[in-house]
């Protein structure tokens, strides 16, 4: 439901009754085919919001040339027609949108609609918006033309942008030689914007926009000035690194107050004070803002209306156990709105949203989707020929460069074909009523369109040919369109090649066969590898969920690394969290657990894993499952620098929760220990956050104490950021340290002397502490290579577990049917990882509660009459889908021969096993040698 | 108890990449969903981005 709001939630968890006002379109969304007519004819410009403002967009409009659904909308705040209609005008002007609809889908007179719709539960995702950085003046942002946010600065960049990607300045055009980017635009600024909080994002994506930036412009100088780079996501680090050492980005680590214009010619300047402690000023040719995500005031209305918290920093309230769960019962929230967020953490929450929903509503499962249904399938075996051909006009997207009535004329001719017809739009609405009738009517067999992309529009004609009682592959699409009336701008030559792929199509299809859907069969239990809080969330969650769990612990007990915590970062006690999942895994009847057990063997594929578990006493047990979660955890790093284990005081950040701190006055705490250096270039994610507790509790305890915080970046990122700024309040005191020139600890009698070169005054000083605490990191297992050999499932650079997708699978492995989920995967803390859990549990249940995968019938098949086993297309099989049978021979005596088998869930049909085959003995079925070579032959014979 | 039936779908307010993700999981298992979006067409911020870290994919 699009142009769509909540105004009103009643009701409870299980039965809300939502009301959505829906705004007029004024465009018919089954009859508008996005031919895009309209918005040429459209005489009124505005501001594009989709390029942040850099570019202009007219009154009717789709949002992007990829919108889904890709239906177009009138503006009624600026369209001519439509405010004048509001004036009450008896004149109307304009109207030329409606008079170039071909497909009639204009309507004018389209109105609010209001639905009550009843649903067992509510996901708020509003998202966020960017910082208007126009009303805090000092960045000259809305004065000075080439001063851009960093969104604007993405739309520059993009292809699709303004620009279409060239780099140059607003104000004159003139290209872009020098760019700043000043970070913490309303971010971490309570007295220009109110946003305490850090955003989490910008560092990273003003390192991103700084290194495309450069590949776009060769010779471009980029500076970030910065207070503390936060790249603590997965790979952000060695990111970082490249973008200082390879592309050669600048990074100042300075706060800039202010930028002043230099001259009239567009120049910036900048005031700043350089690494070195020296004033400088520097003139850019533009500066962008790297601006911050704000939850925008809508969204708090909304909140306040569905009766849901939100924290000062004006995100919805949660607890670090429950991240996705709202203060209202079934109501839960996901992404940007539930605290600043990159976006594979948003994904995380969004599938961990449905996980949490769906513990809510399993009872209700299925019952109110339904299943298509489709008449009983013809068979059209040993049939001739009898194909229906149907060319699309596509309103004059075709039309205008393609002579279609001699293409028409012109596929009559062809062997094979019974009927041929045109259509304005071949994919609309009545013209897929229509075709369904021709098959019926006519007995086609065959069908070719002549139309677009099969990427697209392949799908719903399938649909269509199912409806008529026809196997879904025995259509061919000729894309006339995308790679033709597009890209020619020759009628003669358009209209001469649109006939020739549609002679090409109809060559194949004659010789397409029905295909029977492939189906696998799925054990619906869930195998959960990991006792810890990620691994005993999902398991909790799948079983709430209805289905069958086996939890695997390698140590004795339950619980895994959050034994060792006393509180998340927002101050929620950990252990009575902890015994409480234990509990609630211990007693809940579908879950099965092994402690003191490990995985010891495994194989099968997606619905059918076999894995052997291998007890302390050597009992081996066989479980059998549909779906896997890895949730093994990871190691804390052990120090071997700064004298840990040497020199008495200097312990690690878990040692010192529990440590003796009485009578103790001087304190200093070295931060990224282990973690972003050679060998291990990543943030460990937490230590900083569990340092400034520490202090935070150290100060409070005693503020005569002298507590020292050596960093390299603070990373209290997204709300943590309040707990920084509470312990500079308390006077804990922060020096930055750099990588060239790390902390010395040396004992000194009684007292441990630590020495850091102070950045502020430029000299090294030495403090004399009582305790050193090593913020040490987090590595990974040992054993994750063998677990990661025995499902097939890749580890990243780092050692950890690599998700199929950074942004968009990131709880998924490649290999189907195997999650991931907590500090196996990347260092992170509570609440991310019970996120995570939840996330695998929700994307696992996406397969357990089907009894069957049905896979796309597009595979490799043997022909064992040719295939003699030579084994080459074994090799050349990415994804292993091909094994080598040994059959045994029929006749006595005869030696045995070899034949390959394809596993059909393994098979992506890729093809590269039949291009390999040197005896035809494999095909890829709808892509037969036969097929294929009618095709060229077609394509040949002119 | 009879009238504390469940009703078997969701409502997802917000149509980014978030809200798309948890509907097609809800859907995936069995749930029928209502995806709410205030804008003419979902996709949210992320169709905005020009290329995303680390693949330079196109947000598309």
């Amino acid at each position: 439901m699009t142009l769509s709001e909540v105004t009103n939630i009643s009701g409870e968890v299980g039965n809300f009754n939502v009301t959505v006002k829906e705004a007029p379109r004024y465009v018919d969304m089954d009859k508008c085919i996005a031919c895009g007519a309209c918005t040429e004819k459209c005489p009124k410009k505005v501001d594009s919001e989709y390029d942040a403002a850099t570019g202009k967009r007219k009154a009717i409009y789709v949002k992007y040339s990829q919108a889904v659904p890709l239906k177009y909308q009138i503006d009624g705040s600026q369209c001519l027609r439509l405010t004048a209609m509001a004036k009450g005008k008896e004149k109307l002007p304009c109207g030329f949108c409606e008079q170039v609809c071909d497909a009639g889908a204009i309507n004018y007179n389209d109105t609010e609609k209001t639905h009550e719709i009843n649903v067992g539960a509510i996901v708020m995702a509003p998202g966020f918006e960017a910082y208007d950085p126009t009303n805090a003046k000092v960045w000259g942002f809305g004065v000075y033309p080439n001063v851009v946010t960093s969104l604007q600065f993405e739309r520059y960049l993009s292809a699709t942008g303004p620009t279409e990607g060239h780099l140059v300045r607003p104000s004159d055009g003139k290209k872009v030689k020098k760019v700043a980017f000043l970070q913490c635009i309303g971010s971490r600024d309570e007295n220009t914007c109110g946003n305490g909080y850090c955003s989490s994002v910008c560092c990273m994506y003003a390192i991103k926009e700084a290194v495309i930036a450069k590949a776009h412009e060769p010779g471009l100088e980029t500076s970030i000035f910065y207070m503390d780079m936060r790249t603590h996501g997965k790979e952000f680090d060695q990111y970082m690194e490249r973008a200082k050492n390879d592309s050669g980005v600048n990074f100042i680590r300075c706060r800039v107050n202010s930028v002043e214009p230099q001259g009239a010619n567009g120049d910036l300047r900048l005031s700043y004070v350089n690494n070195a402690g020296v004033q400088i000023e520097e003139y850019f040719d533009l500066v962008v803002l790297s601006v911050g995500l704000e939850t925008p005031k809508h969204v708090l209305e909304l909140a306040e209306m569905a009766g849901i918290e939100v924290t000062a920093d004006r995100f919805a309230k949660t607890k670090d156990f429950t991240p996705v769960t709202t203060t209202r019962d079934g109501i839960f929230t996901a992404g940007a709105f539930a605290g600043p967020k990159d976006i594979p953490q948003a994904v995380v929450e969004g599938s961990a949203a449905a996980a949490a929903v769906a513990d809510v509503l399993a009872p209700a499962r299925n019952e109110l989707t339904k299943e298509a249904v489709f008449p009983e399938e013809r068979n059209i075996a040993g049939e001739e020929p009898k194909i229906g051909v149907f060319v699309c006009h596509c309103g004059s997207n075709i039309a205008g460069m393609v002579d279609v009535e001699a293409v028409e004329a012109y596929a009559k001719t062809l062997p094979g074909v019974a009927h041929v017809e045109r259509n304005l739009f071949t994919c609309s609405q009545d013209a897929q009523e229509g075709l369904a009738v021709r098959i019926k009517e006519l007995g086609l067999n065959r069908v070719a369109i002549a139309a677009c992309t099969p990427r697209t529009h392949e799908p719903l004609f399938r649909e269509t040919l199912k409806s008529a009682g026809l196997n879904q592959y025995l259509v061919e699409m000729a894309n006339i369109r995308n790679h033709n009336s597009w890209v020619h701008d020759s009628k003669e030559i358009a209209t001469k090649k649109a006939c020739d792929l549609v002679r090409m199509a109809v060559a194949k299809v004659t010789f397409s066969a029905s295909l029977a859907p492939i189906s696998v069969p799925i054990t619906q239990t869930a195998l959960v590898i990991g006792g810890g809080v990620a691994g005993m969330t999902s398991a909790l969650n799948l079983a709430e969920q209805g289905f069958v769990v086996t939890l695997v612990e390698k140590s004795a007990k339950l619980g895994g690394n959050a034994l060792k915590l006393d509180h998340t970062w927002s101050g929620e006690e950990v252990a009575p969290q902890v015994a409480k999942l234990i509990d609630q895994v211990n007693w809940n009847e579908k879950i099965t657990v092994f402690t003191e057990t490990e995985v010891s063997a495994a194989e099968g594929f997606v619905g059918n894993f076999k894995t052997t578990l291998k007890g302390k006493d050597g009992v081996e047990t066989v479980i059998e499952h549909g779906a896997g979660v890895v949730a093994v955890g990871a190691d804390a790093y052990q120090p071997t620098e700064y004298g840990y284990g040497e020199i008495a005081g200097v312990v690690n950040g878990i040692d010192f929760d529990s440590a003796d701190k009485a009578g103790k006055k001087n304190f200093v705490f070295i931060q990224c220990v282990g973690s972003r250096e050679e060998g291990h270039m990543y943030c460990s994610k937490v230590c900083c956050t569990h340092s400034v507790q520490s202090a935070i509790a150290l100060k409070k305890e005693d503020p005569s104490r002298n507590v020292y915080i050596l960093y390299r970046d603070m990373r209290t990122y997204a709300q943590r950021e309040k707990l920084y700024r509470e312990a500079r309040s308390l006077g804990v005191m922060f020096i930055n340290y750099e990588i060239h020139g790390k902390p010395q600890v040396t004992k000194n009698g009684d007292v441990i002397d630590v020495q850091v070169i102070d950045h502020v005054l430029h000299r090294p000083v030495i403090i004399k502490a009582d305790m050193v605490v090593l913020a040490s990191g987090i590595r990974p297992k040992s054993d994750f290579k063998t677990l990661s050999q025995m499902y097939k499932i890749s580890l990243d650079g780092d050692g950890f577990f690599q998700e199929a997708h950074a942004k968009l699978r990131p709880v998924d492995f490649a290999t189907d049917g195997m999650f991931v989920a907590g500090m196996a995967h990347y260092p992170k803390p509570l609440e991310e990882s019970v996120a995570q859990a939840l996330a695998a549990s929700a994307r696992a249940a996406t397969l357990l509660s089907k009894l069957e995968v049905t896979l796309d019938a597009i595979k490799a098949q043997v022909d064992s009459s040719k295939c003699d086993g030579c084994a080459l297309c074994v090799d050349v099989c990415p994804y292993h889908a091909i094994s080598l049978l040994e059959v045994k021979a029929t006749a006595e005596g005869a030696a045995p021969t070899k034949v390959i088998d394809v596993n059909k869930a393994k098979c992506k049909g890729c093809g590269l096993c039949q291009a390999t085959c040197p005896k035809e003995g494999v095909a890829v079925a709808g892509f037969t040698l036969q097929q294929l070579s009618s095709q060229v032959s077609a394509a040949l014979a002119i | 108890m009879l009238d504390n039936k469940k009703i078997g779908s969701v409502m997802i307010v917000g149509g980014g990449v978030t809200g798309m993700q948890s509907a097609l999981d809800l859907a995936d298992a069995g749930y029928y969903v209502y995806l709410v979006e205030k804008s003419g067409a979902i996709g949210g911020a992320m169709a905005q981005l020009d290329k995303t870290f680390p693949t330079n994919d196109c947000s598309m």
